[in-house]
């Protein structure tokens, strides 16, 4: 981390410290801010709530909202929700990854996208659904695809 | 406050603002501006009004006119004509999609007409950033009113109510305030589960995003019942609107005293805190939402002990469903007898579904318990779309089943579809047509939970991944003789075997399909066909030369160069480099590709 994140880091920590089960939303915050959780901000959760850093990397693997490594610019969340995948999800998110050159789960070499498949996003009536960010964008089909990277690019 | 002569309301429930429902805000404020009337038209947005492939949509108050699929540039022509000149814009009214009728007002087209609308009561009515507008329609009265009562009568209103959980399991709601009521410990907790976690459901969502006032009222009335004094609301991370309106409810209830200390001057005190998931399926379950709360990995516990006794840090706990928690103020005000006369012999109320998948209505619809699932798909729902087929519909998510075609006419209670191998689930009712595979169904659900299980009992971890594993043989043409009968005994395994009820249900939608639908799998096994001409590893496309005009639209869409032709020759497709995308099929505007099997050497 470097100081203004380090900043960040004990600021979420002071404003949590003293509340029962103040866990989840210290780490929430963190990943909230800083787009991932840094191995040295556990360290740093773990040295001030006193708890140990294996529980606190239990807690970070077990739920799929944090991640250990940075995420693009421009985060893709394709649904895969069940009215989604009815209508054809499965082709949007290869159409991402053909187009991007990636796989899901992973980040193009110039940090600006990743994609990601995500349960239920709850725009199912709009199936298939992706989020861009916090961007909801519906009734996608490959020609969407298309046209969404390049306004992105 | 100044005198206006009408009023829009538009839908600002999620669906709506994901398809630029601010824009046309925008716009029609503008437009209001231009035309010199900002002052005497009142724009407000409002909760999600269940329309939600409409959107965005709005209502023209007093004439209460409802317009559809609004863009930005429609708001100049509604200012112009409706509010200036009191003329009905047409084009932009609701079509019945399989009579063509066109409707002027919301209440009555066939999907609002035929619903009884108790937990969605305010939704498309109030503006749900406002305490004021949800007081003006009874709010906090049913609170008042508990506190008038003891803690005893409001649990046995309540009871008598019939009002069961509505987050799956149905169990009866009094019954669980009782036993929190009666166990010892303190402090105790109520816990509102919005960790609405079953894939095709949105019921939780759009009601604490379109009254969230309503359930922060049936929480604190449950907190006075059980004489708890704290509350969480634990709500998906995937929802920040119902998250940031929640927040502001409960900033505006606090404001107003009815949060916190000696509330309307009694000597009831209560406090709410909001807590977010974190995405995980599995801590929709009770002891593993406590689990994250606390701050640990959402893993489940055995039961007993029940959360009723032993909970949140280890106190009396009662965990309700956002839903439920919406059903307790009409209760409260209107009586037990009232609630319990609506619904069945054991199913009391209406239950809210999200109606989604292949039907032309989808978005958010609340019924008697007892409507038929005809009902439903063809009346609510619009029937489905393109002419098509109804196949079956799966409620419960990956917890729950199937429902044929022949059970069309079943009434949709607890008891009614738990005799038929599915459950009531939370809401999440998605369609599916003739080109929905019930195997790749299957395959789906499966490979959810599978992922989702938490790990910490191997009939689920491991008995899952088996199951999913031939599942994938079958839908790839691998299938073997016996498969079948290896998937109901494994299935049945896990179900007996597994502590928490992720396991318990998640070989559910499996054992479902092959009940009814038993020849789609004997199709993929026995003759390596997909009868929906679903499953990619069974079918391939190629081209009708009669319907082919040489357009070339195949050839530009297709992402591997397989769509080939030269101009002014039929196209074709060559199937070693195609990769089954169905990109061609989709765009293709004379229906000149087609599907066909291809039968894979038996192996």
């Amino acid at each position: 981390m470097d100081p203004v994140q380090k900043r960040l880091v004990d600021e979420i920590i002071a404003n949590w410290k003293d509340k029962p089960g103040a866990l989840m939303p210290v780490l929430q915050e963190i990943q909230e801010k800083l787009g991932y959780l840094p191995s040295d901000a556990m360290e740093e959760v773990s040295r001030c709530l006193n708890i140990p850093l294996t529980e606190i990397y239990g807690v970070a693997t077990f739920y799929h909202f944090f991640s250990l490594k940075p995420k693009g610019k421009y985060k893709i969340q394709v649904c895969e929700g069940t009215a989604c995948y009815v209508k054809g999800a499965k082709r949007v998110l290869e159409k991402f990854e053909e187009v991007l050159g990636i796989k899901v789960g992973e980040v193009t070499p110039d940090g600006k996208f990743s994609i990601e498949s995500v349960r239920c996003i709850g725009a199912c009536s709009h199936a298939p659904a992706i989020m861009v960010n916090d961007q909801v964008h519906g009734r996608m089909n490959s020609e969407k695809v298309l046209q969404l990277i390049k306004s992105l690019k | 406050m100044a005198i206006v002569r009408a009023n829009v309301l538009i839908c600002a429930g999620s669906a709506c603002v994901s398809s630029r429902a601010y824009e046309f805000k925008d716009a029609l404020l503008k437009a209001l501006e231009e035309a010199g009337i900002r002052a005497e038209v009142n724009v407000v947005d409002t909760g999600c009004v269940g329309t939600c492939d409409l959107g965005p949509v709005a209502i023209v108050y007093p004439d209460g006119v409802f317009y559809v699929k609004l863009k930005p540039e429609d708001a100049t022509t509604i200012v112009n004509e409706h509010l200036l000149k009191g003329r009905v814009v047409n084009r932009l009214l609701y079509q019945q999609p399989m009579t063509k009728e066109v409707f002027p007002s919301l209440s009555e087209i066939d999907f609002v007409a035929r619903q009884k609308r108790i937990v969605l009561r305010n939704m498309g009515i109030i503006n749900p950033e406002s305490i004021e507008e949800y007081i003006a329609r009874e709010g906090y009265e049913a609170l008042a009113k508990a506190l008038t009562m003891t803690p005893e009568e409001v649990i046995d209103t309540v009871k008598r109510s019939g009002l069961r959980g509505r987050g799956g399991a149905g169990f009866p709601t009094g019954l669980k305030w009782e036993l929190a009521r009666k166990a010892k410990g303190n402090p105790k907790y109520v816990i509102c589960n919005g960790d609405e976690g079953d894939p095709g459901a949105f019921m939780d969502r759009s009601i604490l995003e379109g009254d969230p006032h309503s359930v922060i009222e049936g929480m604190m009335i449950a907190g006075y019942a059980i004489g708890a004094s704290k509350g969480f609301f634990y709500v998906r991370a995937e929802y920040p609107l119902a998250i940031k309106r929640l927040e502001l409810a409960l900033e505006q209830a606090r404001n107003y005293g009815l949060i916190g200390e000696n509330i309307l001057g009694t000597d009831f005190s209560f406090d709410i805190e909001l807590r977010r998931g974190s995405g995980a399926f599995v801590c929709g379950e009770e002891t593993a939402l406590i689990a994250s709360i606390e701050g640990r990995r959402g893993e489940p516990r055995p039961r007993p002990p029940y959360p009723a006794n032993k909970g949140l840090w280890d106190k009396p706990t009662v965990i309700n469903n956002v839903e439920t928690l919406a059903n307790i103020a009409p209760i409260i005000l209107n009586g037990a007898d009232w609630f319990s006369s609506i619904g069945t012999e054991k199913s009391k109320g209406t239950k809210v579904f999200a109606l989604a998948g292949k039907v032309n209505n989808t978005g958010l619809i609340e019924v008697p318990f007892g409507t038929s699932l005809r009902e439903i798909v063809f009346e609510v729902g619009g029937g489905i779309p393109g002419g098509k087929k109804f196949k079956a519909a799966q409620t419960g998510g990956p917890s729950g089943g199937c429902i044929p075609a022949e059970y069309l006419d079943i009434p949709l209670d607890y008891e009614s579809l738990k005799q038929i191998g599915a459950i009531v689930g939370s809401g999440g009712l998605i369609i599916m047509d003739e080109d929905t595979c019930m195997v790749d169904v299957a395959r789906f659900f499966l490979e959810f939970t599978q992922s989702e299980s938490c790990g910490k009992c191997p009939p689920c971890r491991v008995g899952t991944r088996k199951m999913l594993d031939i599942l994938e043989r079958i839908i790839n043409g691998e299938g073997e003789e016996g498969d079948i009968e290896r998937l109901i005994e494994l299935g049945n395994e896990v179900r007996q075997d597994s502590l928490c009820g992720l396991g318990q249900t998640a070989p559910n939608p499996v054992l479902s399909t092959i009940r009814f639908f038993r020849d789609e799998y004997e199709a993929h096994i026995n003759e390596k066909r997909c009868p929906a001409k679903s499953c990619r590893a069974l079918i391939a496309y190629q081209v009708i030369p009669d319907k082919c005009r040489a357009c070339g639209i195949c050839a530009r869409v297709c992402p591997v160069g397989a769509a080939q032709g030269k101009p002014r020759e039929i196209h074709f497709i060559d199937k070693n480099l195609c990769i089954k995308c169905g990109d061609c099929f989709a765009k293709c505007p004379f229906g000149a590709i087609e599907k066909v099997d291809i039968f894979l050497e038996k192996s």
